[in-house]
């Protein structure tokens, strides 16, 4: 018997199983992955941030007496009817066609209740979306899917889509399987098939094209409307002053971490800058440009908690936005639905083929069976209490700032906990006074 | 104010386009006759309009003339910018001389007509809308055009119909190329019949035979890594 000791099997960590198996299944395909959410990979975040609280040199206020306002008005710059939100928190533009009928009423059920707007997405205004979200934001996408002036006169504010942080550069798809008699008849579209969304708008190229093209709208809504632009995280410094160049009353910032329907994987993870390294860049050309707080600014990209909210408004943000996360409010990854999750090859928390419309939550299909397990009512219900909470936890980080409203956070509230957020936030590394790229 | 003839001038010298478009778009319920004079290449005139009015533009204009329209016959005497009839619904938009980029870009009904030549991408993302241009119409027109129909007197520029869903493209002149999945389709009785229909709302001086149809090959509709090379 050989006495010579083996060494443990050993797995590379470049080509790891998991690299493994996407090359096994490009090989077998022949194409490339395709999932809906936004990146997996791990990026500096705002987990590596935290409040310092008050202390001898600060004063807080009292958690249940004194009062902390949250409320929030976005479109202030030209628009006649700006909307009043009650709190920091919208939820994202996301279509009618990725999600199914119940699961957009659901979304403004919940904000509404909430006190908060929600948004339509590629593919048009449905009345049940319409109809149960006191504040609607609709979307102005490349693919004008369903796009007509009525609905446009009936949103409370339009949001011109120039990118979003899943896949800045990159147009959109809606894979045939969900594309059923009423989403293509909105769609203007033969059903069944796959349908692309464009990446550039069709009839506008760059900020001088757009800012004449904001004009048209706002004279065919009457210079009423609050005129949001979107942009994913990818040159935020530069993106943002040429919204403001353009016309926007409020600028949209979606970091990579923000979500998509369906994209392609590679898009995901690899175009796109983290939601933490867009907001001090996006902040500092308003200030440049004298329209801090003048010109809103939303954050979106991997919010989840009320530290979130929090940490992205104390970095400059007027309010965040939700995309994801209302998504699983809602119900999506629900382990209930694990034994059904294995039957797709996936598992509760990883489950990402929204694209394929077989969703056992019922939220990202357009299958009559499968939309009818989620009811509007009640998860319109888990979706006010969700962003409850949020506002509860970043009204209580508020107070232990000392902080009488939410947007009275700043910067010098926050540490990091390591290099990499310092030099992205523009914070001080926790225990220390050093901000990277600002000197010793 | 009306004068004679029963037309109301607005005058743009002397008047802020959102007072102009403020009452175009106030005159719901009517079949008033309006003109719009002294436009001096000014964007955004006529959007938004939703009554059967007569609107009668006296001039060229920039980007997004009779933009979004409903129902509203808009005539301009000129040229006109970009996105002319951009996401039109329903009604006439008739352009005397030639039209920039994008023309009738995402409409979704109503008549385009261009007497001169028209740019490229004219139809882009077309959802419904006819479009006849008596002259020209420059490189990736009818790109994504998914409904409606495009007529073209003349020649048309490179890539036409490139990713065609279901809209129906007559030329008549010559294609410097198609586009990807756009083919060359039958002229069927019923296509002629709708082509003399078009030719004559358009005032175009055409025979249906004469032209020829494009329309999509349909290979791209759903992906096929056997047509990746196609795309």
């Amino acid at each position: 018997m050989d006495k010579t000791p083996r060494t443990l099997p050993r797995q590379s960590w470049t080509f790891s199983n998991e690299v493994n198996s996407e090359i096994r299944r490009a090989a077998a395909t022949g194409i490339y992955d395709i999932r809906g959410g936004g990146a997996k990979r791990r990026v500096p975040h705002f987990d590596d941030l935290l409040f310092l609280g008050a202390s001898m040199s600060r004063y807080p206020l009292e958690g249940y007496r004194e009062k902390c306002e949250t409320g929030v008005t976005l479109g202030t710059r030209f628009a006649k009817k700006p909307i009043e939100l009650k709190i920091p928190i919208t939820i994202a533009g996301m279509s009618f066609g990725s999600l199914s009928g119940p699961a957009k009423e659901a979304l403004g059920r919940g904000a509404t209740m909430a006190g908060t707007s929600t948004t339509t997405g590629d593919g048009g205004m449905t009345e049940e979306e319409r109809g149960h979200s006191e504040k609607l934001v609709y979307q102005y996408l490349p693919s004008r899917y369903g796009m007509n002036p009525d609905d446009l006169r009936r949103a409370d504010a339009i949001e011109v889509v120039v990118g979003q942080g899943a896949k800045p550069g990159g147009g959109g798809m809606l894979l045939g399987q969900k594309i059923t008699e009423r989403v293509a008849g909105m769609r203007d579209l033969p059903q069944g098939i796959d349908q692309r969304s464009a990446c550039r708008h069709p009839d506008w190229t760059g900020p001088d094209d757009l800012e004449i093209k904001i004009l048209e709208l706002r004279e065919i809504t009457k210079w009423e409307k609050p005129i949001y632009i979107k942009v994913g995280g990818a040159r935020p410094y530069y993106d943002v002053a040429l919204s403001v160049k353009a016309g926007a009353d409020v600028i949209v910032l979606d970091g990579m971490q923000g979500g998509t329907a369906a994209t392609q994987d590679v898009f995901i993870e690899h175009v796109g800058t983290p939601t933490l390294a867009c907001i001090r860049p996006a902040v500092q050309a308003l200030q440049d440009l004298g329209m801090h707080r003048k010109v809103q600014l939303v954050v979106s990209g991997g919010i989840r908690t009320g530290a979130d909210v929090a940490k992205a408004l104390a970095l400059g943000a007027d309010a965040v936005s939700i995309g994801t996360a209302a998504l699983i409010a809602l119900g999506d990854n629900d382990p209930k639905w694990e034994a059904e999750y294995q039957k797709l090859g996936s598992t509760t928390g990883a489950y990402d083929d929204w694209h394929e419309g077989q969703d056992p939550a019922g939220i990202t299909t357009q299958d009559p069976e499968l939309m009818a397990r989620l009811d509007p009512v009640e998860a319109g219900r888990r979706l006010r209490n969700y962003l409850n909470v949020l506002t509860l936890e970043c009204q209580t980080l508020a107070r232990a700032c000392g902080k009488s409203h939410v947007h009275n956070l700043e910067p010098e509230d926050l540490c990091a906990l390591t290099i990499e957020a310092a030099a992205m936030a523009q914070v001080p590394l926790a225990g220390t006074s050093w901000i990277p790229g600002k000197g010793f | 104010m009306p004068s004679d003839n029963g037309v109301t001038t607005l005058d743009m010298s002397a008047t802020e386009l959102r007072e102009i478009n403020e009452t175009l778009q106030s005159a719901a319920g009517s079949n008033r006759a309006f003109e719009v004079v002294n436009t001096r290449g000014a964007h955004a005139i006529a959007v938004g309009l939703d009554a059967p009015i007569t609107v009668t533009v006296k001039g060229s204009t920039g980007y997004y003339c009779a933009g979004m329209n409903k129902q509203a016959t808009v005539h301009v005497q000129g040229s006109v910018g970009p996105g002319v009839a951009e996401n039109m619904m329903s009604g006439t938009v008739i352009i005397e001389g030639d039209a920039s980029q994008y023309a009738g870009a995402t409409a979704h009904g109503g008549l385009l007509v261009i007497k001169g030549n028209a740019s490229s991408r004219c139809g882009i993302s077309m959802k419904g809308i006819d479009i006849v241009v008596h002259g020209n119409i420059g490189h990736m027109s009818a790109f994504m055009a998914q409904k409606g129909n495009l007529v073209v007197l003349g020649d048309a520029g490179d890539a036409l119909g490139d990713s065609l869903y279901e809209a129906r493209l007559f030329v008549r002149g010559s294609v410097k190329s198609l586009g990807a999945d756009c083919v060359e389709k039958e002229m069927r009785p019923e296509h002629i019949d709708l082509l003399a229909d078009l030719l004559a709302k358009a005032g175009a001086d055409a025979k249906p035979q004469e032209f020829k149809r494009y329309g999509s090959a349909r290979k791209l509709y759903n992906f096929n890594i056997d047509h990746a090379g196609d795309y």
